[in-house]
């Protein structure tokens, strides 16, 4: 192995390996599987056996109270940890089990959007998009310069590619995560709590942001929020968390139909009219 | 043992506070002896003042062995990341940009008034003796083996290793590490790396700017000062001062820079808890690295010299 192939080894696992998988799969409306994950920390046995399947190409909700592990369940789906036990199948393969450059290299495939837009301070807002670029391909100046002009002008951002994060609103700064999470040709997007802190409008602007990038560049998103009204607006599926288990997943109408208690009481404590519910439930 | 006493043990219901509105809502029972079955249990025995303290001792002597296994795992990582690709050479250069040429000012400064000040001291000192011909050796030896890579440790840590823990510790609060991570970058290779090659290579090049700036304040005081003939003073330098000297203290200097920049590292990498955390994991990675310039300044000298260390 020459120098050259030597150092591609490092730098050149590509995620369009990953992409390339069997039509099959890709044509399965189930793009990732989660199967009985498990996360304890210390006594605290945070994530209880969770099971559930992520749509592909749709907004897929995971909603519960504060405290019911939605935020370590992010982690785990991003590989930011290890789940203790249990399978995440995306496109059929175990993210749980990979290591190394697979795990990279899936991680490529998939984008996350923090609650604080997480951009890096000391870069300009076409930096933080350009990075990704920088770091995994051999794009050239001016395919990069394209490229992320593209996403930017795409997100109606296009204007602010020489400000500093910090210039910036906090919808702005989100749009820009998802300009970055997304610059990759990523498959999957993850937004942990995207309207928290926010005003109304900023939050109505951030749902129309998800479902835009859902639209334009046919990811799976998957949405990590306690906001229902913000989950009613954008959500194609639900899943329903309480105290580290799923006490219901589906469409907002089946997960409506099938509301018990807990959920009830989070959805009305939320602010969600029972008016909303039972129109919701008749659509 | 009368009713009376029976009761003692079963709180009053007259003189508690009544439950406060979100307790009712959630029906969280306000002593939990009560949620099993209503039957009081006995309230569990706090620990005894000697087992507190025993922990306290023991915790205490734990956490400087704990921070030391802490700093060897990255410093492997830094050796696993730094030799394997991606190379990042604008990183580096920023790195080393900041670590040093940043740098020059202060240590400038400081360089000038230790040397001014050693010199002042010593014929001062000297005169006395009958033996201030010999200032420039002493000032030579004492620069360039003990004082140029110690002092500019100290003030690389101040300036530089305090910035890099917060600038880290930030990242690390607002996500950007965790950012970092889900677009497949290593955080070690990208942040920590170059901040310890830089220190590496930056603090033994500003320990030989330190000796020279403090040779020259020294030389400036002595002779235009204290009326010290310039001659003896450069010869006695030149005279004394070996290169095994010079290399001594530019390896303490590149012990000094790897350390600083890893322990500042270590201490933002792993700050937790909003900008309070980020501002205590500054100020320990300050105070670790003073006392671990101070120790380490013992332990290379003592291993070079091959004697002291027992």
């Amino acid at each position: 192995m020459g120098v050259r192939e030597w150092f591609d080894s490092f730098t050149g696992a590509s995620a369009d390996e990953l992409r390339r998988v069997d039509p099959k799969i890709l044509a399965d409306p189930v793009h990732v599987r989660v199967r009985d994950v498990h996360k304890s920390y210390g006594p605290h046995h945070v994530l209880k056996g969770l099971s559930f399947d992520i749509a592909r190409g749709k907004t897929n909700v995971i909603i519960g109270p504060s405290g019911s592990g939605k935020t370590v369940l992010m982690r785990q789906l991003i590989r930011l940890e290890k789940p203790d036990s249990g399978q995440i199948l995306v496109n059929e393969r175990d993210f749980v089990a990979l290591d190394g450059m697979e795990l990279d290299a899936m991680r490529r495939t998939m984008g996350m959007v923090f609650q604080m837009s997480a951009l890096f301070d000391s870069m300009s807002v076409f930096e933080n998009v350009a990075f990704p670029l920088r770091e995994h391909t051999k794009m050239s100046q001016k395919e990069i310069r394209e490229r992320v002009m593209d996403r930017l002008e795409s997100l109606g951002i296009g204007h602010a590619w020489s400000k500093s994060p910090a210039e910036l609103s906090g919808g702005m700064q989100k749009r820009v995560a998802v300009a970055r999470s997304l610059v990759l040709e990523t498959d999957i997007l993850i937004y942990d709590e995207p309207t928290t802190g926010l005003d109304p409008i900023t939050t109505c602007t951030v749902d129309e942001l998800i479902a835009e990038a859902e639209e334009k560049f046919g990811v799976t998103s998957i949405v990590i929020s306690h906001d229902m009204a913000s989950v009613f607006r954008i959500a194609d599926r639900i899943t329903f968390m309480y105290f580290g288990e799923v006490q219901a997943s589906g469409t907002p109408r089946e997960l409506l139909e099938s509301l018990n208690k807990p959920t009830m009481e989070f959805i009305l404590a939320s602010g969600v009219s029972r008016d909303l519910i039972d129109g919701r439930r008749n659509d | 043992m009368s009713a009376n006493d029976a009761d003692a043990d079963v709180p009053d219901e007259a003189t508690e506070s009544p439950p406060s509105e979100g307790e009712r809502k959630k029906g969280v029972p306000r002593d939990p002896s009560r949620a099993v079955g209503g039957t009081a249990l006995a309230e569990p025995k706090p620990p005894s003042f000697l087992a507190t303290t025993g922990a306290k001792l023991l915790a205490a002597l734990m956490a400087p062995l704990s921070e030391l296994g802490a700093l060897a795992k990255m410093l492997g990582q830094v050796f696993f990341w730094g030799l394997r690709p991606p190379y990042r050479g604008r990183i580096f250069i920023h790195c080393m940009e900041y670590v040093g040429v940043q740098s020059i000012f202060i240590v400038g400064i400081t360089g000038f008034f230790v040397g001014a000040v050693l010199g002042l001291q010593l014929v001062n000192g000297f005169r006395d003796l009958g033996v201030e011909s010999q200032t420039g050796s002493v000032v030579g030896f004492a620069l360039s083996r003990e004082i140029g890579p110690v002092f500019t440790a100290l003030m690389v840590s101040s300036r530089a290793g305090s910035a890099m823990t917060t600038e880290l510790g930030s990242m690390r609060v607002t996500n950007q590490i965790d950012a970092l991570i889900t677009m497949a970058v290593n955080p070690v290779q990208y942040l920590v790396v170059p901040r310890v090659v830089a220190g590496l290579f930056m603090v033994p090049i500003l320990t030989i700017f330190f000796d020279v700036i403090g040779m020259t304040g020294a030389w400036l005081v002595c002779t235009k000062l204290l009326g010290l003939d310039s001659g003896v003073f450069l010869d006695r330098m030149r005279w004394i001062v070996d290169w095994k000297d010079v290399n001594l203290g530019l390896t303490k200097a590149a012990v000094f820079g790897v350390t600083v920049c890893l322990i500042a590292c270590r201490q933002g990498f792993y700050a937790k808890g909003g900008a309070a955390g980020v501002g205590q994991a500054t100020n320990r990675s300050v105070v670790h690295n003073a006392i671990a310039i101070l120790l380490l300044d013992y332990l290379v000298t003592g291993i070079v010299l091959g004697e002291g260390l027992g």
